[in-house]
């Protein structure tokens, strides 16, 4: 029998340190697949984030280069400037991307930064324990807003996507989620468009992933990617939501 | 077309997605512990030796799910029109 799936190559052997049912380690899947395909893998640059990816480098066999919490996208503007041949990709969690670092996010979109963002949306802070994210729903548990998030108190779930979306530099911007095998075929495609984007120069390309964090929901792998099925996406529907590539 | 998996023991932390999505429900959670403490996903039809016996097709959706990559799929090659005539 012939072997028709494995491990890419882009990945080292490493076991992640995830959670079981984590949707990090998916995306973390798809992201090597898509640098192997596009045979990039020697000339590509991650930027981890702070939070439960921060240990990506020990995942990803490309370069990889920690950046200060909320500043990936900096980083990875500062290396793709001076090393315009490199393939400079950013990886995100909500917390990160959407309150720690939305200005830097915000304005690299609008200068049409050659780089590829992959945030990671699971609606709250993971690694710290599950505290209300700028993400977290309405209604919501967290343990920092118990009885549920309200909006009046705590403000209304931010569409970080659909804000970029709007920044004139952007280029490419999809909202996918990894809670089904077609989803995870759907983001693996959006992923490979993201860096072909990139590849051909035209501008700043983000994928939103909406992902199940068992642990901090307080369910059931099984539970939760329903979760991300039946409530999360229709908050966060799933499409593409910008693409003048 | 007839496929093969191959579970990583100790990679698997039994998360039981791969259960949810196989259509064949060819997967199980294994009895026996791993050495991280987790009960790990077990291919059902591992010990078979007859491959016209096996109903997994090699369809993947265990692999395209596992979270933790614990999963290889084998499968069957087609057989080109060329074999058929030999």
């Amino acid at each position: 029998m012939k072997k028709i799936f494995g491990k890419p190559d882009a990945l080292k052997d490493n076991p992640f340190h995830y959670c079981p049912g984590c949707g990090h380690s998916i995306i973390h899947r798809l992201v090597a697949e898509v640098i192997d395909e596009l045979g990039i893998k020697d000339r590509t640059i991650g930027v981890p984030p702070a939070g439960c990816a921060v240990l990506a480098y020990n995942y990803f066999d490309v370069d990889m280069c920690e950046a200060p919490h909320g500043r990936a996208a900096a980083v990875a503007t500062g290396m793709k400037r001076i090393l315009k041949d490199r393939v400079v990709f950013t990886y995100q969690g909500d917390g990160y991307i959407a309150a720690i670092g939305t200005a830097e996010t915000i304005h690299a979109a609008n200068r049409g930064e050659r780089i590829t963002a992959i945030f990671v949306n699971n609606a709250v802070y993971g690694m710290t324990g599950g505290q209300m994210a700028p993400t977290t729903l309405l209604g919501q548990e967290t343990t920092t807003s118990p009885g549920g998030r309200l909006p009046l108190r705590d403000g209304f779930p931010l569409d970080l996507s659909e804000m970029l979306a709007l920044a004139a530099g952007s280029v490419y911007i999809e909202r996918t989620s990894v809670s089904n095998p077609k989803g995870i075929i759907r983001t693996k495609k959006a992923i490979r468009k993201a860096f072909e984007v990139q590849l051909e120069d035209k501008g700043f390309s983000l994928v939103e992933i909406l992902s199940a964090c068992p642990t901090n929901w307080k369910m059931s792998p099984k539970d939760a990617v329903r979760w991300v099925d039946e409530t999360m996406t229709k908050i966060f529907p799933l499409k593409v939501i910008k693409d003048v590539a | 077309m007839k496929g093969r998996i191959l579970i990583d023991r100790e990679r698997c932390k039994g998360c039981r997605l791969c259960i949810t999505v196989c259509p064949k429900k060819q997967i199980e959670i294994s009895p026996k512990l791993n050495t991280k403490g987790y009960y790990p996903a077990n291919f059902l039809e591992e010990d078979i030796p007859d491959t016209g016996k096996i109903e997994c097709t090699g369809c993947a959706l265990c692999a395209i799910t596992c979270p933790d990559v614990a999963i290889e799929v084998y499968r069957e090659e087609k057989k080109t029109s060329k074999d058929d005539t030999d």
